[in-house]
């Protein structure tokens, strides 16, 4: 790998203050796309401000109706997490369902989601949930935070602190997965919290997660994978690439999403 | 240059190295530890897993300097006094290895699949677990095999100490 600096701060203020003053520095959170990433040279900042050390930034905390999620929280402590099973089961499946083990060990959400990979599941779960996304300066919407591949709404220097979830009574994720990265080809998160249906697909999107308002609308009627039985999706706005065509990942949306919806009814 | 240092296998290390150094680089030419090596460079094959901190991750896929204050284990740390950690032994017995490249990542993975999910392990656990491994020669069989009598080895050999790795 080329070479860059390094800085390790123990607390999210050195962070942010290094981070107001190096130049072309980039946060290092579990670093399992970001140095892939920078050995390739497909990537190459000067610095690296290494979150690993900030010790406020890790945990999971059962808060009323929310489940709160530190940015350096790693996959595994959320899919091995009692409170997460027990509460929002759905979210501790879909940490286990990315990568490998050795992998869970290491990425955290926070890194997940400030990379917005369109293929990440992450996303998917936080606008089918409805999560608030908590930086060091403000709170987003996950609605107004997830704006395009591999683009979010932090801005320069801007460290997401948590991620706030919603519990909802009924929720499920199914992915279907590339044999060989274990990335979604396609993977559909489906919540439900009251009257409020919201199915969010990632992996497909040629510009990151997305929603399907007309299975949303569809499931308000009733929550059952009848109600989207029928239901297609357009290939226009899809990935396509060696691993699936528009047409076939369309195809495999609505799979998914009829197969979270059975799977989130069921529970 | 900026100093790191860590516990290697039960020993304190230190030395001056480059922010970009990776942890398997650190271990495999700075400490020598060539047991655990280089596959894919990728975080794919798993052939460079130690422990960091008691769980299982790719070293190539860490910056060394991220481990300073860490206790880390490789494959060499395994062994006791001459005798073959359990998992090691089962792996020699089930012939659970061809080339043998993958093999220390392989075994690093077993240890931490058994403190995880325990002794008794069903071939479909061993199987998802060992997602994260390659294996080009043996077609996992003996593998999946070596890891079951393995995990049991370590349970009826002493139980404590092999939950603490």
């Amino acid at each position: 790998m080329y070479a860059f600096d390094y800085h390790r701060p123990d607390s999210l203020r050195k962070a942010a203050s290094l981070a107001a003053t190096v130049e072309d520095a980039k946060f290092l959170a579990g670093g399992h796309t970001l140095l892939p990433t920078m050995k390739q040279r497909l990537a190459s900042p000067s610095a690296l401000i290494d979150l690993n050390r900030v010790k406020e930034l890790a945990g999971i905390e059962l808060r009323g109706r929310t489940i709160v999620i530190g940015a350096m929280t790693r996959h595994a402590s959320v899919e091995q997490s009692p409170e997460i099973q027990q509460a929002l089961p759905a979210l501790a499946e879909l940490a286990h369902l990315i990568g490998d083990p050795q992998v869970r060990h290491r990425g955290t959400i926070g890194g997940s989601i400030a990379n917005n990979d369109p293929a990440a599941d992450y996303p998917a779960a936080c606008v089918a949930l409805g999560a608030t996304i908590v930086t060091n300066k403000r709170k987003l919407a996950a609605d107004e935070f997830f704006t395009g591949l591999f683009d979010t709404a932090l801005e320069d220097g801007e460290i997401i602190t948590k991620v706030v979830f919603p519990v909802a009574s009924r929720a499920a994720y199914a992915k279907f997965r590339n044999p060989a990265s274990r990335y979604a080809l396609a993977g559909v998160f489906v919540a439900k919290r009251g009257s409020d249906i919201r199915v969010a697909v990632t992996g497909a999107g040629e510009s990151g997660v997305f929603r399907l308002p007309e299975f949303e609308e569809a499931l308000k009627k009733r929550f059952s994978p009848k109600s989207i039985e029928g239901l297609k999706v357009s290939p226009d706005g899809l990935i396509g690439d060696i691993h699936a065509d528009p047409a076939y990942r369309a195809q495999l949306v609505a799979v998914m999403a009829r197969r979270a919806v059975a799977k989130a009814a069921a529970r | 240059m900026t100093t790191v240092s860590m516990t290697v296998n039960g020993k304190a290390v230190s030395a001056d190295i480059e922010p970009r150094t990776l942890l398997v680089q650190f271990l495999r030419e700075n400490l020598r530890l060539t047991g655990t090596h280089v596959g894919c460079d990728t975080s794919q094959c798993g052939a460079c897993v130690v422990h960091l901190d008691g769980q299982a991750v790719k070293s190539c896929t860490v910056l060394a300097l991220s481990c300073d204050g860490a206790t880390v284990g490789t494959i060499e740390g395994l062994a006791s006094d001459g005798a073959l950690h359990p998992m090691q032994e089962a792996f020699r017995e089930h012939h659970g290895l061809q080339c043998g490249f993958c093999t220390p990542g392989m075994i690093m993975s077993a240890v931490d699949i058994v403190a995880r999910c325990g002794h008794h392990l069903d071939e479909q656990t061993i199987r998802e677990e060992l997602e994260g491994n390659i294996c080009r020669c043996t077609g996992y069989h003996n593998i999946v095999k070596a890891i079951a009598a393995g995990a049991e080895a370590m349970g009826a050999s002493s139980p404590m100490q092999h939950a603490a790795e």
